[in-house]
């Protein structure tokens, strides 16, 4: 397990995190999530040893490491600009932490070809990083890291400076991988989406504090506050409730306890259709119907319905 | 900004000649002039026992002013460009002093400092090493006004390369010392190279502060810029030009290696 316990970190007046304890399970993939600013990435640097704690203990596999230097941690480490060493070949660079424990030369010929195979990059070893894609030098950091056998791969927004297409083809690679090597993974994002798709557990964290920690579906399902609620998806503001837009059913006829809206605007968006909604004293409510519902509803711009809330909401009065 | 056809000809044919006229005019007339006797009279100035030595004092000056602050540089970038301290901004003020300063007063403070009269000259004397009139006073000369080069090219390429690397290096087990050699040293490289060449083109040229402390011995402690001065002042206008020749084919050298090593750094 890994675990970070009370750590407090200020940088000048900005506390960039307050008395902040984690725990992480052996063998998991757990994203640290959260908007800029919110801590994440100090948090991740701190349990590397990039960064010292001002106050609180990093623990790896029950032993303190908190004034233990990164090169004995045993981590790996991934950065969101690649970090690459520019002047060394992909082979090179993938055997650097090797070279440096003195591994016999087969060992490490043998250990680098078969880390670029893991990572599809088996034939690039004599190029150098600039003649390689922002993909393909992110996987031969991660080759790299994960060569020296590290006890916990920590990766800093690893998919953060490339295109959509591609961040999202390596982001399921990335979890294909986690499931062959099974090293315990933190990986810090800003993307809801990307946390969700891959990670066993989500720690969404504002301001320099853990919000909430959980599996991605019991966040979804049962946030604790506003914030968190709003961080993994839409919300709507029905009855001073907040609900998912995919929670909202919309019917013809008053029913009890139903909301009286009139419907502002129907956008298609293929198989989803989102329907925007005017209430009494209350902006930016919508729903999201699937195409066949909407179908059957058969309403129009203008049209006055009831809603109501299918699953339990969350109050909305609750600090965030 | 686009400017006409004819401009921008005007422009660059007042350029060229700004510089022909600064700078080619004089350097061709001296060689023109060096070579107006002969090879063999030109040859025959620049191995006199006076000029030899005056050749090797100035490469050994330069070499050490070289080593030395190639060695300093690299520390002081280091230190400004990735240390967290406070007075940071000091240092990074005094390393420009050398600019600032006419190379005399250099020399001046320096007598002033080593002399026999200054604060630690009677002490030093006394243990038997004489700094002012002697090699070490020039070399102490010469480190001072080359100063600024490398930490200057230096400091820019290490805040741009910044410490990414430096830190993947760390979390990959590597100690301070490896990650110097291994990881900071060639990514900075070109930018050292540079410095070099920049330093000793200034060392070998320099002639202010050397002029104040060396004491001008003939076959002692004179540099070759002393050199050409000695041989100017006394009328011996060839054994001048002869010996100006000389350090401007090393100058031209350095020229050229600069040129070389320039077009590397951008490429890196």
């Amino acid at each position: 397990m890994i675990a970070a316990r009370g750590i407090t970190k200020r940088f000048g007046d900005f506390v960039a995190l307050e008395d902040v304890t984690i725990e992480i399970p052996d063998g998991s993939l757990t994203a640290l999530l959260g908007p800029s600013g919110s801590g994440k990435s100090t948090l991740l640097r701190i349990i590397a040893g990039l960064e010292m704690p001002d106050s609180g203990a990093v623990e790896i596999h029950g032993s303190d490491q908190t004034s233990v230097p990164p090169q004995r941690r045993e981590i790996g480490f991934v950065f969101q600009h690649y970090a690459a060493f520019k002047h060394m070949t992909v082979r090179d660079n993938v055997a650097f932490g090797l070279k440096i424990r003195k591994q016999p030369k087969e060992r490490i010929d043998e250990r680098v070809d078969e880390l670029l195979e893991i990572v599809g990059l088996a034939g690039y070893q004599k190029r150098y990083p600039n003649q390689l894609s922002g993909g393909q030098r992110q996987r031969m950091a991660l080759a790299r890291a994960l060569a020296v056998e590290p006890r916990v791969l920590l990766l800093d927004e690893p998919f953060g400076a490339l295109d959509a297409k591609v961040r999202a083809d390596l982001r399921e690679w990335l979890r294909r991988l986690h499931d062959e090597v099974h090293v315990t993974t933190i990986l810090v994002t800003h993307d809801q989406e990307e946390a969700m798709s891959i990670a066993d557990f989500i720690a969404v964290m504002d301001h320099g504090r853990i919000e909430q920690v959980g599996a991605p579906r019991e966040l979804y399902d049962r946030p604790a506050n506003r914030f968190v609620m709003g961080f993994l998806g839409p919300i709507s503001e029905l009855g001073g409730q907040l609900v998912r837009p995919h929670d909202i059913v919309l019917d013809l006829e008053p029913t009890p306890g139903a909301h009286e809206a009139q419907i502002t605007r129907i956008v298609h968006l293929g198989f989803e259709v989102r329907v925007e909604l005017a209430l009494p004293g209350r902006d930016g409510v919508f729903a999201q119907l699937t195409r066949d519902e909407a179908q059957q509803l058969e309403v129009s711009e203008g049209d006055i319905v009831w809603l109501r809330a299918t699953s339990a909401p969350v109050e909305a009065s609750e600090p965030a | 900004m686009t400017v006409s056809r004819p401009w921008q000809l005007t422009m660059r044919v007042l350029a060229l000649a700004w510089l022909l006229a600064l700078l080619l005019v004089p350097v061709a007339l001296i060689f023109y002039r060096t070579f107006e006797p002969g090879i063999g009279a030109v040859w025959d100035s620049i191995t006199t026992p006076a000029a030899i030595s005056a050749f090797w004092l100035t490469i050994e000056v330069s070499a050490i002013a070289v080593a030395v602050n190639t060695v300093l540089g690299v520390v002081m970038a280091l230190a400004l460009a990735r240390g967290r301290w406070r007075g940071k901004w000091l240092m990074d003020t005094l390393i420009d002093l050398p600019f600032a300063i006419s190379p005399v007063v250099v020399g001046l403070s320096l007598i002033l400092v080593y002399g026999t009269t200054g604060w630690f000259g009677r002490d030093l004397a006394d243990a038997g090493i004489q700094v002012i009139f002697s090699t070490p006073g020039i070399v102490l000369a010469t480190v001072f006004v080359t100063l600024p080069f490398v930490v200057r090219e230096v400091t820019p390429v290490l805040r741009e390369v910044g410490d990414d690397q430096e830190q993947a290096a760390a979390t990959l087990g590597a100690s301070g010392w490896q990650t110097f050699w291994r990881i900071t040293l060639p990514s900075i490289r070109w930018g050292i190279a540079y410095g070099v060449v920049l330093t000793t083109a200034r060392a070998i040229g320099e002639f202010g502060a050397v002029s104040v402390v060396s004491g001008k011995v003939s076959g002692e402690t004179e540099t070759l810029t002393l050199l050409v001065e000695k041989r100017f002042a006394n009328f011996d206008l060839a054994g001048a030009y002869a010996a100006s020749a000389l350090l401007a084919a090393i100058a031209l050298l350095t020229l050229l290696v600069m040129t070389t090593f320039n077009r590397r750094r951008e490429e890196a």
